[in-house]
């Protein structure tokens, strides 16, 4: 059962235990927080104690930004992910954290089609995530309808995966525009091993989780244990909705899903993913979008529950907006609304709005639909609002600065 | 020919009229990409489609239709459709 849905405004969060915890913390560190919305970017500049912060924005005013990333290897090449109502998806670079920016010279954009698929256009580019430590430049790209895109140059071209965007098996569990979500399907947590370069995992919204272990070239469904809307077939990948799958940086065998229908983790290389929202509040459920992980103890992770109910709201459940966090793994939440509104705020928080940043307490963002940025400087003990009156926020990233 | 830019693409071209050079709407299109890399497939998709909102005029009349002819001295207007609210 659930231990608690009690706001926890004077409980600092409970230490884990030692041995979860790597030994070193990271220095404080100058921040940058990267919001994108659906009409520009805005950048956050922090000081070392993320107590205060410069708003630089907006960038791309009125064009619809839907990832913006710094790249960690080199912490100066900025990607954005953008297009516009009327014009076409592109990827802007900036190597001065914003000062100028630069086109990609090819963006994603689907091959020719091969005989027997019906061909598909890339309305947006949703998702973007660095390669590897070792492999600077490399960066890869989710896209909406659901492709997979690879960058070896910085961001500069792009190269679709015929694994993923030309394979039949693959477009089938894609289905159509009508079967994704309202702003249409996507391609999303691209999630590269820091271990190993050629292993890799994504996830479709619809579509399931995928893992290859070549680089991208064969891929395997990693579905097992996840549920699906009652009535349908667990067994047919296409139904299987991942909403954000993240893995532990301590430990790149662990990983935390919000799915569709509730949140799981899966420790590899086992293949089954274990329900842990059960043991969230029944009034709250555990529908939602974001989860984010701790970066130095897997037995971490935070929430942002979202109603999931009737018609789908896609609001704070009763208009009470909270994170919840686990440390144990899952085996129960606590829920984390000190500072937050205590009622009548319809906000929700999207998948990729809600990030961690790598200090010691860890500090937490999230972005609301209403356009607010809200920050915890305590792992989410605590919550306070650093922006207001944004357009509505789709993502939120926190970057690390020399 | 002269070419008419939509406020949105002048990030592209900085001016509203610039010059092109092509016997069809297509080559007029790859022309101004070659002049200012990138405008086209903000408004063209990868499947050779005019994006939804974009128009072409060519003298005043509406085209779909990449291939079709122009000839020197033709006035191709491309216009956003905007929409929405």
């Amino acid at each position: 059962m659930a231990r608690s849905s009690v706001p926890s405004a004077n409980r600092k969060p409970a230490p884990a235990p030692a041995a979860k915890r790597a030994p070193r913390s990271p220095p404080p560190q100058r921040l940058a927080v990267l919001v994108a919305t659906r009409k520009g970017a805005w950048l956050l500049h922090g000081d070392a104690r993320r107590k205060t912060w410069q708003i630089d924005g907006p960038h791309f005013l009125g064009h619809i930004v839907s990832h913006l990333v710094l790249d960690p290897r080199d912490r100066r090449t900025l990607l954005a992910a953008v297009r516009t109502g009327h014009l076409g998806p592109t990827v802007f670079r900036s190597t001065n954290l914003g000062r100028t920016w630069k086109e990609a010279a090819q963006p994603p954009a689907f091959a020719k089609p091969s005989p027997g698929l019906s061909p598909r256009a890339v309305d947006h580019t949703f998702w973007l995530a660095p390669g590897h430590a070792g492999e600077r430049g490399s960066w890869y790209a989710g896209t909406s309808p659901q492709g997979l895109f690879r960058s070896e140059d910085g961001g500069e071209s792009w190269v679709p995966l015929p694994s993923v965007n030309d394979d039949p098996q693959f477009r089938e569990w894609m289905g159509t525009v009508q079967d994704g979500t309202p702003d249409g399907p996507k391609l999303h947590s691209i999630i590269v091993d820091p271990r190993d370069p050629a292993h890799l995992y994504f996830a479709m919204s619809g579509g399931g989780v995928h893992e290859s272990t070549d680089g991208g070239r064969h891929w395997s469904p990693l579905v097992e244990g996840l549920e699906v809307v009652e009535g349908f077939e667990p067994a047919t990948i296409t139904f299987h909705d991942p909403h954000v799958v993240r893995m532990c940086p301590s430990n790149p065998d662990r990983l935390y899903q919000q799915n569709h229908c509730g949140i799981y983790r899966i420790d590899r290389p086992g293949e089954r993913w274990v329900r842990i929202g059960a043991r969230m509040p029944r009034r709250t459920g555990d529908v939602g979008f974001p989860m984010v992980v701790h970066p130095r103890d897997d037995e971490v992770a935070w929430v942002f529950p979202m109603d999931g109910a009737t018609v789908w709201p896609r609001t704070s459940p009763q208009g009470r907006p909270a994170a919840y966090v686990t440390r144990n793994g899952g085996k129960s939440w606590q829920r984390l609304d000190a500072g937050l509104p205590e009622n009548q705020a319809w906000w929700t928080v999207k998948r990729q709005a809600m990030t961690p940043d790598a200090q010691d307490p860890v500090g937490l963002y999230l972005g609301t639909t209403s356009g607010e940025l809200w920050t915890s400087r305590d792992e989410g003990a605590r919550w306070a609002c650093i922006a207001r009156h944004l357009p509505e926020i789709y993502a939120v990233e926190v970057a690390a600065l020399d | 020919m002269q070419v008419l830019i939509p406020s949105s693409l002048r990030s592209y071209t900085q001016v509203s009229r610039v010059e092109a050079d092509g016997a069809t709407v297509r080559e007029v299109l790859a022309d101004l990409d070659r002049q200012f890399p990138g405008i086209r497939f903000r408004m063209v998709d990868e499947l050779d489609r005019i994006r939804p909102h974009m128009r072409v005029f060519v003298n005043g009349q509406a085209t779909h239709d990449l291939a079709r002819p122009l000839q020197e001295g033709d006035q191709v207007f491309i216009v956003q459709a905007l929409s929405g609210g």
